[in-house]
């Protein structure tokens, strides 16, 4: 017998969390001396009532949607990928490479040869945490992190010794050339009459974000594939005497989470920057692991929750622009709703299991 | 006062797990210096009742009272201190810790060990002395026998001065001369006034020993009678509510030809010891060969290495072709698509993926079939359909797809496991502990069916430690013991005590006494294992 209904454990879990992390927030920002509801309103203002606002949470949701279902394959794998960051940087220099050595005739084809190069980069990255944990055993959160550096360190030495115009300064790729350029979403929307998104990265990608989910979706609830991860997931021992080999199913879902974190790169170093630089990435890769916690690993979830980190990422640049609020105390906002909605989340599960365990109890 | 007051009575005890009624108002007295057998099906509240009694749930209602004290036992402290000491299924004890460092675990006088240890030297030694619970202290508990890790478990209970004592299903593990020593031990204890609670569901050893019996079915305790004055067929009927069979009905079987051949079969496992020594055996058409053993013997690994979830040597012939035994082709898809169905000994950890569906569980290993696909997916709709028409052919019940498999009864689970294997029509079926935690009525289903498929002519390897079960559906009994097959017998030449021999590896004519040459030969195992 479950102990409580689909639509709380989905939603009214989710939701209480949220509400716990913003009461906490708003006495964090009480406590400095600022007016919480003001802020709020701040928020909500920058990030959602004006097509830019929307232009930039989208902008940042497009990543989250990619790192988050990134963790959320190789977690139905059980596999806790924490690599997404370096994967993605990784792929950013698929990006890069192809962006910059193939002379496209069109943006369309270059997204779709850009997608392949990001997502074969960061598959690439993830194999051999993949092989080792399938083959050796050594955890993958241990070396899916030292990936990262790995990652970050390559991308440097790449970027200042390979790719970067000489007598530049800055650590960074040439400019992409313009056929490669993706529309953003003020190219796509705006009109004279209605000058939409103006100034916003949010771009193409997004929509590329939408098909991953649907793509997610159908891989693991109706493909074979799908199957034998998840069942993976739940019982190594089950899937062993099924004949579902464990190496070849841990790496091949260490690749697609590789390949999703890769594909991030298509909107920061394409979509946006059109350009390679350091660091592209701004903690994307584990703001994913928040993500997909939050989403229940369900890609209808990540695309929500992916929503809800871009609208306190911009919401939170907003307040640092027009308020006293430091920027640090965002970062802090932020991490009270990660703690909440992740690592909290059976603190509010448990009573809530109760409370409906105790309501049926009432009607039988 | 001319009576003792009960050394444990229970009054009107309810427990729910949310909407489920674990038990219900039951009420129990236990007369000092007996033992009292409990017995019931799973999920009959058994176990439940007798965590309340040791404190690890608390009751919702109802009172216990301990040597006619009223007494409160919020935790297994508590039950300690009032003198209660349980015998978990699964010991709790630590592998490489010696004997004694067990004994003392949790019980040590100070901050210093050498105090403590010596105290428990001195009284274990009283206490194997008194008992016949004779367990070398100083061995660590890994190298020791599964029935002597149990008696440490018993001298863990006495140490802290237990009086009475909670067996949980003690002889599941043990082989028949285990179990008889472990119920001499209980007789010595009995003799000295002690209280057992004996847990079980095997009705031969509430026979053989208790003094008093209750039978709880669904929640209940539905009765309480002298063991004396009942039978097995009476207690079988209270337990079920029903009447059921205690045998199975089958014709002789008419075997035809060897399909599976296994010829010096080896397999060594991750740590390097090897588990098959070279097994030979023919399975033909239309029989049920019974692997009996006690657990551990090799058996396990046997039908994991023709199910292909492990690697082996040696050769083995299906229908006269021989099967890769490791690389590629070994794997329990290719086993399956060559005709070997398989009902692992383990259905929550192997058979079923347990948070998955019914549905998604009756194709678990077949996914890859053809017949299931439609394109590049799953055809999800199909698999439900067919799923929901297998579980009406097995009586699995609830009878809806949509629920997950961790929500049916161990019975009901087994079912789809059985539902699965068997409807995929394989030319063998091995199958593992058919009704480990099942209840009777799902057991008489269960064996029915294997009958049924023996006479379709299907070949059928049967492994299960419960020797009832190897004697009810076997045509032919083989017996495992390190990893050898020791001899085959036909059951209807043989007896518990023969195979019981056998399985603790005692070949041909014992001398005047068969217990002791098992006690012995247990004894050399020990120490092979210590010296590894």
């Amino acid at each position: 017998m479950d102990k409580m209904p689909a639509w709380a454990d989905a939603v009214l879990v989710p939701l209480i969390s949220l509400l716990l992390a913003a009461i906490l927030s708003a006495l964090v920002i009480l406590a400095i001396g600022e007016n919480p509801i003001e802020a709020f309103n701040l928020m909500v203002e920058g990030a959602l009532m004006r097509s830019a606002g929307w232009g930039y949470t989208l902008y940042y949701a497009t990543n989250f949607i990619f790192t988050g279902l990134a963790v959320s394959v190789a977690f139905h794998a059980k596999l806790f990928n924490i690599g997404g960051e370096g994967q993605a940087t990784i792929g950013g220099l698929g990006v890069a490479l192809i962006c910059l050595y193939i002379p496209w005739p069109h943006w369309s084809l270059a997204l779709i040869g850009a997608a392949l190069g990001a997502a074969a980069f960061g598959a690439l990255w993830a194999l051999i945490p993949a092989y080792l944990q399938a083959k050796r055993g050594s955890h993958i959160v241990i070396t899916t992190i030292m990936f990262n550096f790995i990652a970050a360190a390559l991308l440097n030495y790449v970027l200042v010794n390979l790719l970067k115009p000489a007598g530049q300064m800055d650590p960074a790729s040439p400019i992409f050339p313009a056929a490669t350029h993706l529309p953003t979403f003020q190219d796509m929307f705006a009109t004279d009459a209605m000058p939409l998104f103006r100034g916003s990265p949010g771009n193409v990608t997004f929509f590329l974000a939408i098909l991953a989910c649907f793509a997610v979706w159908l891989l693991i609830w109706r493909t074979r594939l799908g199957y034998e991860i998840r069942a993976l997931g739940h019982s190594e021992s089950a899937a062993r005497y099924a004949g579902i080999s464990p190496v070849r199913t841990i790496v091949i879902a260490m690749l697609i989470s590789g390949g999703l974190a890769g594909l991030m790169a298509t909107n920061t170093a394409m979509g946006e920057a059109e350009r390679l630089v350091m660091n592209a990435t701004e903690g994307a890769g584990f703001i994913g692991i928040a993500v997909a916690l939050m989403g229940r690993n369900h890609p209808i979830g990540v695309f929500l929750a992916a929503i809800l980190f871009g609208f306190l990422y911009q919401g939170g640049a907003e307040l640092a622009l027009w308020t006293n609020i430091p920027r640090e105390l965002i970062v802090v906002i932020q991490a009270l709703v990660i703690l909440f909605t992740g690592a909290l989340d059976n603190m509010v599960r448990t009573p809530l299991e109760r409370v409906f365990v105790a309501m049926r109890k009432e009607r039988a | 006062m001319t009576d003792t007051a009960p050394a444990i009575e229970l009054k009107g005890i309810s427990k729910a797990f949310g909407p489920v009624q674990a038990n219900k108002d039951i009420s129990i007295r236990v007369m000092p210096g007996t033992i009292h057998g409990i017995i019931g099906e799973n999920g009959a509240g058994k176990s439940t009742l007798m965590s309340i009694l040791y404190g690890f749930y608390k009751a919702d209602r109802g009172e216990i009272y301990v040597k006619g004290q009223r007494t409160e036992i919020p935790d297994s402290q508590a039950a300690i201190a009032a003198g209660i000491g349980m015998v978990f299924q699964h010991f709790k004890l630590v592998q490489n810790f010696t004997v004694l460092e067990n004994v003392i675990l949790g019980a040590e006088d100070g901050g210093l060990l050498k105090p403590s240890l010596a105290k428990a030297r001195g009284v274990l030694k009283q206490l194997s002395e008194e008992y016949g619970l004779s367990v070398d202290p100083d061995t660590p508990v890994e190298a020791l026998s599964v029935g002597h890790q149990q008696r440490v478990e018993i001298l863990k209970a006495l140490y802290r001065q237990a009086d009475i004592l909670i067996l949980d299903e003690p002889t599941g593990v043990l082989t028949p001369a285990e179990a008889d020593h472990l119920f001499r031990i209980l007789d010595n204890l009995r003799a000295e006034g002690k209280t057992i609670i004996l847990i079980t569901h095997k009705l031969r050893e509430i026979m053989d020993i208790t003094d008093t019996v209750s039978v709880m079915r669904r929640g209940e305790m539905t009765a309480t009678v002298k063991t004396a004055e009942t039978s097995p067929q009476e207690l079988a009927e209270l337990m079920v509510g029903r009447k059921v069979l205690l045998r199975v009905d089958k014709e002789p079987a008419k075997p035809k030809d060897a399909v599976l051949s296994v010829r010096n079969l080896r397999h060594v496992d991750g740590d390097g010891v090897e588990r098959l020594r070279g097994i030979s055996f023919d399975l033909r058409a239309g029989e049920i060969l019974g692997l009996a053993g006690v657990a551990g013997n090799g058996q396990s690994e046997l039908l994991e290495v023709l199910g292909g979830y492990r690697d082996g040597e040696g050769e083995v012939l299906l229908n006269g072709a021989p099967l890769p035994l490791s690389g590629p082709g070994s794997d329990g898809q290719a086993r399956r698509t060559a005709g070997i169905g398989h009902v692992p000994e383990d259905r929550q950890r192997e058979g079923l993926i347990m948070p998955y569906t019914a549905w998604e569980n009756t194709v678990f290993g077949y996914h890859h079939d053809p017949a299931i696909q439609r394109g590049a997916f799953m055809n999800n709709a199909a698999i439900k359909t067919e799923a929901a028409a297998k579980m009406e052919r097995f009586d699995v019940r609830p009878p809806d797809p949509n629920l997950a498999a961790k929500n049916f009864s161990g019975g009901n689970q087994q079912k789809i496991v059985l539902a699965r294997e068997i409807e995929r029509n394989p030319d063998v079926l091995l199958i593992g502990q058919p009704t480990r935690g099942v209840d009777i009525g799902a057991i008489e289903f269960i064996h029915q069916e294997i009958v049924r498929l023996r006479d379709l002519g299907k070949a059928i390897l049967l492994v299960s430690v419960e020797l009832d079960e190897i004697f009810a559906l076997s045509d032919r009994i083989a017996v495992m013991f390190d990893g050898r097959i020791m001899g085959e017998r036909d059951p209807n030449e043989t007896d518990q005590r023969e195979l019981g021999l056998l399985m603790a590896g005692v070949t041909g004519d014992a001398g005047e006494d068969p217990i002791k040459t098992v006690d012995q030969s247990l004894d050399e195992k020990e120490h092979r294992a210590a010296g590894r």
